[in-house]
């Protein structure tokens, strides 16, 4: 499926951000969110795995329904709480500006069976 | 110890105007005559210009006003001046960095400037950025004429209230005195509009601007601080200006002080415009020249414009939005809660435009016509231009040779509608070291600068200039010799040598304390209850001089 | 402690109270808890691993730098200005580049501001005199949770008096949490922030007939309803985040909404202000613009600064290998930078100096820990709206400061320059 990226801060990312290399930290940003139709329509249930792949690279996330209501993320669209897992998959290029587009990203998803990897493995 | 030998003396304050030696020590000028020779450093100084670091009274060098205006303009910060090595980078055209604000004062004998406008709110950045600034020492005036609590008072005419506030924010915020921007005009900024003539009132306090500027002078003279209040007039840049920057002088009337004014105008050119509009806009020095010249309380300083590149920046909101939609410039506006507003928009002044080049003119008529003792140099740098063109009005202002030749590239309009080509005053060295020296140094209550009698700070620098053979007509070597001095020394460390900096040392904030003359009891509920609208506590409102550099603590009472 | 300052966002709350002691602490909210709980450290410094003391670290970092043709001294937005300033004098003296966290957060909105100026305030305009809150493609309840209660939607200013005399408006791609405080919500799609912004210029000032029926996927009666809503307001805030500035745009995005702004100023009062993320991102800015001239992405290779966003950002700078060696200091790139920028870090000789490790400690070569700015180390800090706070010093610690270190390692500096 074709899905515009958006990468942001979450309330609990925000709160682990100096415990970056525990478990806790991992579960908080390694995970996409998708709307509830979107969700349905790939045959998702909470605990399954998607490949997000862009023009800048590709990663596997746990996939996560919205949590609010059926306008929390529109159709079409997923959600990478920011870190490294969105790291992965977000446009390097800066246009000039000297910062990378972080938002906005065009990509395609998948369900995959494939594991999330840890963080040290993404250093690697 | 330096003893600066045979040099030619020029110290308006102790009558001096001849050849004499210096001698300094322990950072001081010393009286001592029984001197030996092979312990000092010897500066031979025959037939060379010996005078009193001078003292910049009104540049926006520090504060958030003037770094919003570096981040905004990258294109200023182009021009190197100097390269990293034994001292730091200096770069900056007409904005420049914190070091290269230091190193450009004293390479032109300039040892002390005061930043004339912090808003409270952001005064704690204020002292950081003077504590950048290498050598000089400084001071800084808090703004006090859009100010919530200070309406408050003057609505219920507690002018013993009112100073007790200015001595506390002054404790608070480590300032010097009392700046007043556009008095009642930026809180109605605040609602869209401005103040346009000394009887209008602010929104929702129902004072008007003349109890604003009345109630704070006779504040500021009941706590008898170092300094009268200073003030950047209501209408700044407006044509037929000069009329409220009367009115606002005229108040000062009947209220005295013996030691120094009542009431600082600062950069008068901006409010000296005659006229009804742009098009018939002129010189409206005249009545402004006389009412200074006849009166005993008031000073003035210049704001002259230099052609080229400025940044203007005021606390003055509506004024830069005007001149925003007026220039289609680029424009930052800060408004701060409770207290005042701030306005950033660059500009070119240009010869050719018939506008720019009656404002010229409008300084040096400024700086010919008002008596030396009351009148001071400046360019309200940024706003006028940069300071480091000083030297070039004031070698204006000694030369009419010069100003002529200036006058040529300046728009023809200038013949018709300023007096200055009917000027043919030229000022003599000791005008300029009292418009540079002992003027600022009086009218800031600043004992120990201005002057070289025994006890002064030694600040001091020699400039290739021989008094015994001046010649006005020879400007270029004039202009040269005072950017770029033989020597400076700041506080007995000598800062420049041959127009490179030498040493690298840092100067003292100095900073008023009347709380001896106040009790600060009786605003305490107004204190109280306007705290709930800050956003920040009121524990944490203020400066401590633990946290600056090097504080100097002068105590009134 | 009372009137403790919180060092975890822009917000800067100043009004908290943390018992040292015991660690408790009140009235934060859960990033601010987070922030002052007690957290697995650095526990000494290392080289290569290897434990060493804090003089030998030091040492070490300094030659790394002093020997490197261009280092870049990146980070700098979770610590004091005490700190900063070194770090630029230190990217003086090495001849290095300097770079802080706002060219991967808000540096588009400073190159939009180096455009078009910014018409801003001080956070108490907003609860003071604010009648009309608009927060566009930004998240408060999630990135400064105390903000809406402290200074925007529901604080109480001398003449806003609370919630009841303002409205407030949320504009995103997605409904966030921020959106159910909101007395309106208006949805855009994804990318068209600009072309919204340019619509509404265009009704404020009655081309009506220039604006399609839907903009943005916001129906032109709606835009028309918000315009007037702006227009009747007496003081307006609109407060935006990174949903306008990291897009397709970036710059551009904010220089448009800059230009509404300025146009709103012409019917009534409006101010705009951005949510910047660290506690000090803005101090990492104005710290450099005055002592160099410029804010970030600045290159002092010869020996003075020159600034160049598209060359000398930390990201630009390491996708382009033109720098052999880096200092990190209170922050963490390797955790937040793209892939391709990180796999350069990687290669390269790295000296971190942060309290806690994190992603970047994993590949540096020197670790130096320090104390927390805000806990056990004061400073200044400036908040989002540039208004300097003091950061206390509230728990004692046997850390060096950032400042002590970054002292330390710039005498060090000029001391092998000088050899
Ligand atoms: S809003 Fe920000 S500054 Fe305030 S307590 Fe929360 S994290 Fe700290
Ligand atoms: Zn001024």
């Amino acid at each position: 499926m074709n899905v515009i990226i958006i990468t942001g801060r979450t309330t609990e990312q925000g709160t682990l951000v100096e415990d970056k290399l525990t478990h806790d930290y991992f579960k908080s940003v390694n995970y996409c969110e998708l709307n509830k139709e979107d969700f349905a329509r790939m045959g998702l249930k909470e605990g399954d795995r998607v490949r997000v792949k862009t023009d800048y690279g590709e990663v596997v996330l746990f996939a996560r329904k919205n949590v609010i209501d059926e306008t929390h993320i529109p159709e079409g669209m997923i959600f990478i709480p920011m870190g490294p897992y969105a790291n992965q998959v977000i446009n390097p290029g800066t246009d000039g500006t000297g910062t990378p587009q972080y938002k906005g990203v065009k990509g395609i998803i998948e369900k995959t069976d494939e594991n999330v990897i840890g963080i040290p493995e993404i250093l690697r | 110890m330096i003893l600066v030998k045979n040099g030619h003396v020029i110290d308006p304050v102790n009558g001096i105007n001849e050849e004499m030696d210096l001698f300094i020590k322990n950072g001081r000028i010393s009286s001592e005559f029984k001197i030996n020779e092979k312990e000092c450093e010897v500066i031979d100084a025959k037939g060379k210009l010996v005078v009193a670091g001078a003292i910049d009274i009104h540049a926006h060098i520090a504060a958030r006003k003037i770094n919003s205006g570096r981040a905004m303009r990258p294109e200023e910060f182009r021009r190197v001046r100097q390269k990293t090595g034994k001292f730091r980078a200096a770069v900056g055209r007409t904005l420049l960095t914190a070091p290269a604000i230091g190193y450009e004062y004293v390479k032109m004998g300039y040892t002390t400037a005061i930043e004339p406008a912090t808003p409270s709110l952001y005064t704690l950045h204020t002292h950081e950025e003077l504590d950048s600034i290498p050598i000089i020492d400084k001071a800084a005036l808090p703004l006090f004429g859009n100010w919530h609590l200070v309406f408050k008072f003057i609505a219920e005419n507690d002018i013993e209230k009112l100073a007790s506030f200015i001595s506390w924010v002054l404790e608070k915020m480590k300032g010097y005195g009392v700046k007043v921007v556009n008095p009642g005009g930026v809180e109605a900024w605040m609602y869209g509009s401005n103040a346009h003539s000394i009887d209008d009132l602010v929104p929702y306090y129902d004072v008007s601007v003349r109890d604003i500027i009345t109630g704070l002078i006779k504040a500021n003279e009941m706590l008898d601080l170092p300094h009268s209040i200073h003030i950047h007039c209501n209408n700044l840049g407006e044509p037929g200006n000069y009329e409220t920057t009367v009115d606002t002088m005229k108040l000062a009337n009947g209220i005295r002080n013996n030691r120094r004014q009542v009431l600082h105008v600062t950069h008068v050119q901006f409010n000296a415009f005659s006229g009804s509009g742009w098009k018939d806009m002129g010189s409206g020095t005249e009545e402004i020249i006389k009412l200074v010249n006849k009166s005993d309380n008031i000073t003035i300083d210049m704001g002259q414009v230099i052609f080229g590149h400025a940044t203007t920046m005021t606390a003055d909101g509506p004024f830069q939005f005007d001149l925003h939609k007026l220039l289609k410039n680029k424009w930052i506006n800060l408004d701060v809660e409770l207290e005042t507003g701030t306005g950033v928009v660059p500009l070119i002044y240009r010869p050719s435009s018939p506008v720019h080049s009656v404002m010229w003119a409008i300084a040096l008529e400024l700086g010919l016509l008002v008596n030396p003792d009351k009148n001071v140099i400046s360019t309200d740098y940024p706003n006028g231009g940069p300071f480091d063109r000083y030297p070039y009005i004031m070698t204006l202002l000694l030369s009419r040779k010069y100003r002529e030749k200036e006058m040529e590239r300046a728009h023809k309009y200038l013949q018709r509608a300023a007096n200055l080509p009917s000027i043919d005053i030229e000022r003599t060295l000791e005008d300029i070291v009292k418009m540079t020296r002992s003027s600022p140094a009086r009218i800031l209550g600043m004992h120990n600068k201005g002057h070289l009698g025994e006890g002064a700070d030694a600040d001091v620098v020699v400039y290739d200039i021989n008094p015994a053979e001046f010649n006005p007509d020879k400007y270029r070597e004039i202009e040269k010799a005072l950017s770029s001095a033989l020597f400076t020394i700041k506080g007995g460390t000598v800062v420049v040598k041959n127009g490179k900096i030498a040493g690298d040392i840092w100067g003292r904030t100095m900073w008023v304390d009347a709380t001896l003359r106040t009790t600060a009891e009786i605003i305490e509920p107004d204190l109280e209850e306007y705290f709930n609208y800050y956003t920040v506590n009121r524990e944490n409102y203020g400066v401590e001089e633990r946290w600056m550099r090097r504080a100097e603590r002068i105590e009134v009472g | 402690m009372e009137n403790v300052t919180c060092t975890f966002c822009g917000a800067v709350c100043d009004d908290l109270y943390f018992d040292g002691d015991e660690f408790r602490t009140k009235d934060f909210c859960p990033l601010g808890e987070a922030k002052f709980s007690r957290k697995k450290r650095i526990e000494y410094p290392t080289i290569d691993g290897k434990k060493v003391s804090y003089e030998e670290a030091v040492e070490r970092a300094a030659e790394i730098l002093h020997n490197s043709k261009r280092p870049l001294l990146f980070g700098w937005s979770s610590t004091v200005n005490e700190a900063i300033r070194l770090g630029v004098i230190l990217a003086e003296k090495v001849r290095g580049i300097y770079d802080q966290c706002a060219s991967v957060c808000h540096a588009p909105s400073v190159l939009a501001m180096i455009e078009e100026g910014i018409a801003s305030g001080s956070l108490g305009q907003i609860k003071n005199r604010t009648d009309l809150a608009i927060f566009w493609g930004c998240n408060p309840v999630e990135a400064h949770p105390r903000h809406p209660t402290r200074y925007s939607v529901m604080a109480r200013g001398l003449l806003t008096k609370g919630r009841a005399d303002r409205k407030v408006v949320v504009v995103d791609v997605r409904k966030t949490v921020s959106a159910l405080m909101a007395s309106h919500f208006i949805q855009v799609k994804p990318g068209t922030d600009y072309l919204v912004f340019s619509a509404m210029r265009a009704l404020m000032e009655g081309y009506e007939d220039a604006v399609p029926e839907e903009v943005g996927g916001v129906r032109k009666e709606k835009l028309i309803e918000f315009v007037e809503m702006i227009k009747s307001a007496k003081y307006i805030t609109i407060l935006f985040g990174l949903g306008i500035a990291h897009t397709r745009g970036h710059d551009r995005n904010v220089e448009n909404v800059i230009k509404l702004v300025q146009l709103i100023n012409r019917y009534t009062r409006c101010i705009l202000q951005p949510m910047r993320g660290h506690f000090n991102v803005v101090g990492a800015g104005e710290v450099a613009a005055w002592e160099c001239g410029f804010e970030w992405a600045v290159d002092f290779s010869r020996g003075y600064p020159r600034f160049a966003p598209s060359e000398f950002t930390g990201v630009e700078a390491l996708l382009r290998k033109d720098c052999d060696a880096a200092l990190i200091v209170a922050s963490d790139p390797a955790a937040h930078f793209p892939r391709a920028a990180v796999e350069q870090l990687k290669r390269i000789p790295v000296i971190q100096i942060d309290p806690f490790p994190n992603m970047t400690t994993l590949l540096s070569k020197v670790v130096i820990p320090c104390a927390i700015s805000g806990i056990e180390a004061e400073g200044t800090a400036y908040r989002m709206d540039g208004v300097p706070i003091r950061v206390k010093k509230v728990v004692e610690s046997e850390y060096w400061s950032d400042e002590e270190i970054l002292e330390k390692m710039l005498e060090k500096v000029l001391k092998l320059r000088e050899d």
